[in-house]
């Protein structure tokens, strides 16, 4: 069975990403951006996001879905920080998950960018990965595990 | 200067223990080559032709007699006793080993450095005027809103994997010495018609492949939304830059093919949800940055006597005179002056400066200029603030280590990247070029002749030497496995920017000198009273520089 970081635990996974995964029995089946839009869009659903895809496509159905995973298919290509920020700004609470090429010492910033679930490619990794989830103790900028920049909490 | 507080120090620290962790898990084979890349790139560590090379952070070019001292000694322990300025201000060694380098971060951070983001695809370190805060021509000191940028750059979660590597410089006065047209913003300080201060900003400008000058995307930004401004155009970079080819990557690329108002549009759009929010800075934090720039204290000197006293040195000793003349300039307090000291030498070179220089420039600008230096993008040291009457002595002192040449802003105050000697881009050598010219033009009298000079060399299209905007420009390029060099004139990195333009074909390297030669001939030949060579070439054009160039010499 798969499995990913959530709440800093390792877990099992319930949702999988690929119609040819034959374990993936019994679990629910996220889509890809094209194929929930042809689908109608459904509420409750998991979308996984690839890097270019325009997240405002999923604005209007943000308070009903329940999981959106953005891939990084390399670990260099940082789209998806930014893709995490802006699902966070736009206002989703659900699960946000990052999968994929995704290094342990990505976690810091992907947890700074809004993602509270992640998923490597290599299984092997998860301890690893969650070691290093709090890299720092502090950080300058706002983000969205802490809205307000250092100079507004320096003292 | 800046001073780090428990918060910036904590942070530091935590990175030298990441970097510690990532080196040992990469020597454990736990991380690929491919994925210690770009985490060793950001933390400075390249990999070069004969040993890793280190590029230490020297945030807009400040550093403390202190930190000097430590540089001096990292290199004695864990180097070969010298370290070498780069073009963006900052310091590289050439033969850490690999397994030391945690070590050496952690002796940094024990002096309040680092070197984070000063290489990958990630925010790079600010650049401003090495004459900041003294300059008399300033408009605004540029350096509190440069370490606002760095605070706010440093380890930024959604910016460390950018297409390609990004550059931010800053200048607060008339004259730019920062080359902010160059970079892939530059924000130039200045007051609107109402008199407050903002912000125009530049963006796509570049070196390498492909040069460009800086388009406006904003005339005047208020101070507050600096941040939040950067924010929007660092986001529509990461979302929208090209990511499929490394030449076509840099933000320059996505301006041309947007349009600069498609592209100013794109990041209103963006800054709209970011405007006013928690990242406008605050009264308070622009006020607690400034306190750290605030001018040392001052004597009142004496100024006539100071300057009678000068002027008798001065008369007394021609090389003083020189020296005086061309490698000190004007201050905004009286009775000051700000020193160039020049690491070129001839047969030295261009920027690199041995660990007892380095010694020695920490006891001097302590003795003599409040304890601190700067590092320029010429690849210069700066004394900032000198006293009038001392500089006889500081004059004297740097003599005896090497570091008087009289030749800042001179045809022999030679920009250069390290090139074929370890540069493993290089297309060429940069340096035994630079070496040569330098032996040609070594006559004084002839140097001040042909007035102030840029001459750039860069070993490759990345162009580290910027030889797109020297007055003249060098590039190394291969053609069939052997060094040549192409030759540009005309290139500026000042307000009046401009992009070099190709001579023709390119040289041999043991062709350079009479090359050089040649063009200044036409130059003399051709100038009118009082003109500049870079006045004369936009005057007169290419055409004549390249009749009599290739009559010369055989183009290969
Ligand atoms: S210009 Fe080329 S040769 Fe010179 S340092 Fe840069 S990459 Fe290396």
């Amino acid at each position: 069975m798969p499995a990913l970081i959530r709440n800093n635990t390792i877990v099992s996974d319930e949702w999988c990403f690929d119609a040819s995964d034959s374990d993936g029995i019994g679990r629910r089946r996220a889509y890809s951006l094209s194929e929930w839009k042809e689908d109608g869009r459904p509420a409750h659903a998991g979308v996984q996001m690839e890097p270019g895809d325009d997240c405002r496509e999923l604005a209007e159905a943000l308070p009903r879905l329940e999981l959106i995973a953005v891939h990084f298919p390399a670990f260099t290509d940082g789209r998806g920080f930014s893709m995490a920020r802006e699902l966070r700004d736009l206002g989703y609470r659900g699960e946000l998950r990052a999968r994929g090429h995704i290094l342990p010492d990505q976690m810091h910033f992907l947890h700074r960018c809004g993602f509270d679930a992640f998923q490597p490619d290599d299984s092997s990794r998860l301890g690893a990965s969650l070691e290093r989830l709090q890299g720092f103790s502090e950080h300058y900028q706002a983000a969205v595990d802490q809205p307000l920049p250092l100079f507004r909490r320096r003292g | 200067m800046y001073a780090y507080d428990h918060y910036d120090q904590q942070l530091v620290d935590e990175r030298v223990a990441q970097f510690r962790d990532q080196t040992s898990r990469y020597l454990a084979g736990d991380l690929t080559d491919a994925e210690f890349l770009p985490l060793r790139l950001q933390n400075g560590l390249y990999v070069q032709r004969l040993a890793p090379m280190l590029r230490i952070a020297v945030p807009y070019g400040l550093l403390s007699a202190v930190q000097v001292r430590k540089l001096a000694q990292i290199t004695r322990d864990y180097d070969k006793g010298y370290a070498h300025i780069s073009t963006r201000q900052n310091i590289q060694i050439n033969w850490p080993r690999l397994e030391d380098v945690p070590d050496i971060l952690a002796e940094l951070a024990s002096v309040q450095m680092h070197a984070i983001q000063t290489s990958g695809n990630c925010i790079r370190n600010t650049t401003t005027d090495q004459f900041a805060g003294v300059a008399a021509d300033e408009i605004e000191d540029p350096r509190p809103y440069c370490e606002i940028i760095r605070q706010w750059s440093t380890l930024h979660p959604e910016f460390a994997f950018l297409p390609r590597k990004f550059k931010i410089a800053v200048c607060g006065s008339h004259e730019d010495r920062a080359a902010i047209h160059a970079h892939d913003i530059g924000l130039e300080l200045h007051a609107n018609s109402a008199g407050e201060m903002g912000f125009r900003v530049l963006v796509g400008g570049g070196l390498g492949r492909t040069p460009v000058i800086g388009s406006e995307i904003c005339q005047w930004l208020e101070r507050r939304h600096l941040l939040s401004y950067l924010e929007a155009i660092l986001r529509v970079y990461n979302k929208h830059g090209r990511r499929d080819n490394k030449y076509k990557a840099r933000i320059k690329i996505l301006v041309k093919a947007m349009g600069v108002d498609a592209f100013r549009r794109a990041v209103e759009t963006e800054w709209a949800s970011l405007k006013d929010g928690p990242t406008t800075l605050t009264e308070s934090e622009m006020a607690r940055m400034a306190t750290f720039f605030t001018p040392p204290p001052y004597e009142q000197p004496d100024a006539m006597s100071d300057k009678a006293a000068v002027a008798a040195a001065a008369a007394a000793e021609p090389l003083f005179a020189n020296w005086l003349r061309r490698n000190t300039v004007a201050h905004r307090v009286d009775g000051y002056r700000a020193v160039t000291v020049s690491l070129k030498a001839t047969g030295n070179p261009p920027g690199d400066v041995s660990d007892s220089q380095l010694d020695l420039l920490a006891d001097l600008c302590e003795q003599f200029s409040f304890g601190e230096l700067r590092t320029t993008h010429q690849q210069n040291i700066v004394l900032a603030d000198v006293r009038e009457r001392d500089l006889h002595a500081l004059w004297r002192s740097l003599q005896a280590g090497g570091l008087a040449s009289p030749n800042a802003g001179y045809l022999t105050d030679i920009i250069c990247c390290p090139g074929g000697d370890f540069c493993s881009l290089a297309n060429a050598k940069s340096i035994p070029v630079a070496e040569a010219i330098q032996e040609r033009f070594d006559d004084l009298d002839y140097l001040y002749d042909m007035g102030p000079l840029e001459l750039n060399i860069s070993g490759c299209m990345n162009a580290c030497g910027h030889h797109h905007i020297g007055h003249i420009g060098i590039l190394g390029v291969d053609k069939k496995g052997e060094e040549f060099y192409q030759v540009s004139l005309g290139g500026s990195q000042s307000k009046d920017a401009s992009i070099g333009k190709i001579l023709g074909p390119s040289f041999s390297r043991s062709e350079m000198p009479d090359v050089i030669e040649t063009i200044l001939s036409v130059y003399v030949a051709e100038r009118l009273e009082d003109e500049t060579f870079l006045q004369a070439f936009r005057r007169i054009g290419m055409q004549p520089f390249k009749e009599r160039v290739y009559a010369r010499v055989d183009p290969q």
